[in-house]
């Protein structure tokens, strides 16, 4: 390790949510001059802490300090971190495709002249930018012409603009290929060469092995330990040790399954991603689900579960390619939602707010919002059955709420997440596909929900649960399929699997094939 | 009290809001005309000059819902006119054919912009941006910029009144028995309400308020029967206004009872779940435009009716009024909100204004500075009011410890459910 002095060092960061304790006492050094890697499961708190640092939560909304520079500094926007020479890259890239790639180096940033904005100079200092950064395309190229790799290379150039002393990037390589990945790690190797700082957020534990100075694991927003790649000896077995080595605790009710004949089977699925051409996010998955069964599907974020699914529920999502779709033996098709829904499928999906409820309706009228032919006679809809509806669901699913009346904008997430599984039960469905169930809800909510998915299962129907805690599918699968890049890269059955030999499948690393 | 109140309307506080303004508009004008507003002939002067408008208003609110805007009504129902008005006179075919002729040509425009909008993707702005320029100019070719006059059955229809029958009442007895019946069925819903109530044990609504309101309701219509009845022999309740409510009768039933209907709120209020939910929403789009264009037809007919002929200039600005109508009637810019009786309410609110001002004398200047003041204050309270954690309104008007923990309880929530999805950059990332 090239043990610099220390340019940063935030002591015992505690952030707290409404309900939530996103980072308890989390602590961490960063030497100036080296690649700092951070890693843990998803929602173990990663990005919570880089927003801290960032200035996204202003100081004062945090406990804890951060020291830079040998200085305490309290940040109370982005603008003044990124004055501070610190520099975020979100893993969604923030250009605007339709502008050059000079403008969007210097959107915000822009270079004065002695009339409005001084393009030349702009262009001169895009052009030693861009080669700094490794990448050859003309300064006025439109953003949308160049692909993911190069805009990935614009925004580290863009942050380069900005006289950045330390870079954090978010998951980095997430949407590149094997060659851009590339790229952009020697790329920062070589900027750690000239003695820039970077901190890096990625769930690829072979490129953390490759490039990282040093680690910090965090662990359900606590600080875990900080390892010291340089000095050797760490590998991802023992990265993946450090993320996941908690305790399972008793968070799930007993539960003794039934599970009957396979009936529903996909076969070669295969889906384009909806803007990026020859980009698959589906390749070839082949897997199946039995009567009474409930099976997993893990995967690190953006490793195509989603995608999955919702390409599978009517075409949701992307181009579909090829792949076929057997319930009950024969093949089906499956081309719009109202057809998968017809065919007695369910889909639940990750995000509440933005795809699962209209927010401006009650419980009510969510819950038969998908079952509306249900309570339909002589194409008039019967608000009494409607009401009857939501009054079982309330009483059988245990919302709580005085009356179904209630707008869905004001239950808590645990709630609302049963009022999204009350309007998916409601068309009776023979497939359940959930994703991420329990995401953003208190530990008893979660229990509950591991009781509905079960008794579902009971009911001879099957359960789809993508989810990106581990501990999660160990409890409540039958069977677990990972998911890595797109590809079904294993599956293992319920008294096989381990966080360790299921981490490895998710994350596409080497050792894996063993199973 | 403010419970007290929200169940006495059983409904939105918005609307309510916008009923207050009408009654408080009307008792206003009242006084200080001398009593020249709530007169027979004024009233039906009220609902005859505005019918036409009120008609666009019930189509535009479903565009409004599904998030979309019709900037074409006024040229639609121009052209229709001009078309109805020509195809009587030239091929000497009866007027009521004439007036389906017209819908027809509602229609077809209707499932042009309908395509337009929903299966090419072009926003309903652009197009009906487009299609004001367009039919405005196939008004003025086909009716070579001339007036046509429109035969009697379409005038009666923009103008004329309910028949005289039967024995002297000392009202117009179809008028009487309009009222009779609106006020039978007012009490029949409201006795079917409290027996639900009682059969299902619901705590939210209190029986007596359900009551109440019937009979509020009740001396209302009781009233404006006696209003519109009688007036001087011959006059009697519009039949424009009769054919406005069997629209919102309709619509409203269309918009709350049928899946069409809850599919427009479902598109407006959240797409992509609305997607997820199996919902056609090219369909539903396909629908509000048409829909809308056949009731832009209707209006242009009614409007021939009323003015006794087809003009050049006719429908220039009733888009603006249509949309002014439907905002201060409650819904939302963003869509996913809105009700047709409270749009039929916010173009009576901007009708009673026009009416009120003029008969006090006020210029017309004056009277658009008024009523884009009043949009803006309807659509102002909207947007405070739906910012969290600010106590609304009614919260600031009615104090009580109740309501600011209820706010508490809703801010904390908006708060971690933000959180939520920053954190995870969620949707479809899998």
């Amino acid at each position: 390790m090239t043990s610099g002095p220390v340019i940063l060092e935030m002591r015992a960061i505690t952030k707290l949510f409404p309900g939530v304790r996103a980072l308890d006492e989390v602590s961490m050094t960063v030497a100036a001059g080296e690649i700092h890697a951070i890693c843990g499961e998803n929602g173990a708190g990663k990005s919570t802490l880089m927003k801290v640092l960032s200035g996204v939560y202003p100081h004062g909304t945090y406990e804890g300090q951060i020291i830079y520079q040998g200085e305490e500094v309290r940040f109370k926007d982005i603008n003044a971190s990124e004055h501070a020479g610190i520099v975020i890259i979100h893993q969604e890239l923030a250009l605007i495709p339709e502008l050059s790639i000079t403008e969007n180096i210097f959107l915000g940033n822009e270079v004065r002249g002695r009339f409005g904005i001084d393009w030349d100079e702009a262009r001169r200092r895009a052009v030693e930018l861009l080669a700094r950064v490794g990448l050859r395309e003309s300064p006025d190229e439109i953003i949308k012409n160049i692909g993911v790799g190069k805009q990935q290379l614009v925004e580290i150039a863009k942050a380069l603009s900005k006289d950045v002393k330390l870079l954090i990037l978010d998951e980095p390589t997430a949407a590149l290929n094997e060659d851009d990945s590339q790229h952009l790690l020697d790329l920062l190797r070589g900027l750690r060469s000239k003695g820039m700082t970077c901190i890096m957020i990625s769930h690829k534990l072979n490129e953390i092995e490759a490039i990282a100075d040093s680690i910090t694991i965090i662990r359900d927003g606590k600080s875990v330990e900080t390892l010291d790649v340089a000095g050797g000896g760490i590998n991802e077995d023992r990265i993946i040790r450090g993320m996941v080595g908690r305790s399972l605790e008793s968070r799930f009710p007993d539960h003794t399954p039934k599970i009957g004949e396979k009936f529903f089977e996909v076969h070669d699925w295969t889906v384009e991603h909806p803007l990026v051409p020859g980009r698959l996010v589906c390749k070839n998955s082949d897997f199946f689900v039995r009567r009474g069964e409930i099976v997993g599907f893990a995967g690190i974020m953006g490793a195509g579960r989603t995608e999955l699914a919702r390409s599978i529920f009517g075409r949701s999502y992307g181009r579909f390619l090829r792949g076929t779709v057997k319930i009950n033996g024969e093949e089906v098709n499956l081309h719009t939602v109202q057809q998968a829904i017809d065919h007695k499928i369910a889909y639940v999906p990750e995000d509440r707010k933005a795809l699962g409820l209209n927010l401006l309706d009650s419980i009510e009228e969510t819950i038969i919002a998908s079952g509306l032919n249900k309570i339909t006679r002589y194409g008039v809809i019967d608000p009494d059955a409607g009401h009857a509806a939501a009054e079982s669901y309330r009483t059988s699913l245990n919302i709580r709420t005085p009356s179904v009346a209630q707008g869905v904008a004001k239950l808590s997430g645990g709630n609302q997440q049963k009022v999204l599984l009350g309007k998916w039960m409601f068309p009776d469905p023979d497939l359940l596909i959930l994703d991420e169930p329990t995401r953003g809800i208190d530990v008893g909510a979660k229990y509950e929900i591991y009781g509905l998915i079960q008794r579902l299962a009971n009911e001879g129907k099957g359960v789809i649960v993508i989810s990106s805690e581990l501990p999660e599918l160990l409890g409540l699968a039958d069977r677990i399929y990972t998911i890595f890049e797109g590809a079904i890269t294993g599956v293992v059955e319920k008294e096989d699997a381990t966080q360790e030999n299921l981490m490895r499948l998710m994350t596409g690393s080497s050792s894996a094939q063993a199973s | 009290m403010k419970e007290a109140f929200k169940q006495l309307l059983g409904g939105g506080i918005r609307q309510f809001g916008m009923v207050i303004a009408l009654v408080a508009l009307l008792v206003f004008f009242q006084w200080r005309t001398d009593g020249k507003v709530l007169t027979p002939t004024n009233a039906q002067n009220i609902i005859n000059g505005n019918s036409y408008i009120l008609i666009l208003a019930v189509g535009m609110v479903l565009v409004i819902i599904a998030g979309h805007i019709d900037l074409s009504v006024g040229s639609v129902a121009a052209v229709t006119g001009i078309v109805v008005a020509l195809a009587i006179r030239d091929w000497g075919i009866s007027w009521w054919v004439g007036v389906l002729l017209g819908l027809g040509v509602g229609l077809v425009i209707g499932m042009w912009q309908g395509m337009w909008v929903a299966y090419v993707g072009i926003p309903g702005f652009i197009t009906t941006l487009a299609g004001m320029l367009i039919f405005r100019g196939a008004q003025q070719v086909i009716g070579k910029s001339n007036s046509v006059p429109v035969p009697e059955g379409i005038q009666k229809m923009g103008s004329g009144y309910l028949p005289e029958w039967g024995p002297n009442t000392g009202l117009n007895n179809s008028t009487l028995l309009l009222g009779i019946l609106a006020i039978a069925f007012i009490i029949w819903s409201a006795l079917r309400q409290v027996a639900k109530i009682r059969r299902n044990n619901l705590q939210d609504v209190a029986p007596m308020a359900v009551i109440l309101r019937a009979v509020i309701l009740s001396a209302v219509v009781a009233y404006l029967t006696y209003l519109f009845g009688s007036g001087r022999s011959g006059t009697s309740f519009p039949i424009s206004g009769c054919i406005l409510l069997v629209l919102v009768i309709v619509y409203s039933f269309v918009a709350n009872r049928t899946i069409i209907g809850r599919h427009v709120y479902a598109v407006g209020g959240n797409r992509s779940a609305a997607a997820l939910s199996g919902v056609n929403i090219k369909r539903v789009n396909f629908f509000v435009m048409a829909n809308m264009a056949v009731l832009a037809a209707l209006a242009g007919i009614v409007f021939t009716g009323r003015s006794t002929s087809s003009g050049p200039s006719d429908g220039v600005g009733w888009e603006l009024d249509a949309i002014a109508a439907v905002f201060i009637g409650g819904a939302a810019v963003s869509g996913g909100v809105g009700t047709v009786v409270g749009s039929v309410i916010g173009g009576l609110v901007m009708a009673v204004l026009n009416n009120g001002l003029a008969l006090l004398g006020v210029g017309s200047g004056q009277t658009q500075i008024i009523k884009g003041l009043v949009l803006l204050a309807a659509v102002a309270f909207d947007v405070y009011n739906k910012v969290q954690g600010r106590p609304s309104i009614f919260g600031l008007i009615f104090k009580g410890k109740n309501k600011r923990a209820e706010e508490l309880v809703s801010e904390s929530n908006e708060e971690s459910a933000s959180v939520a999805v920053a954190d995870g950059e969620t949707a479809a990332r899998g």
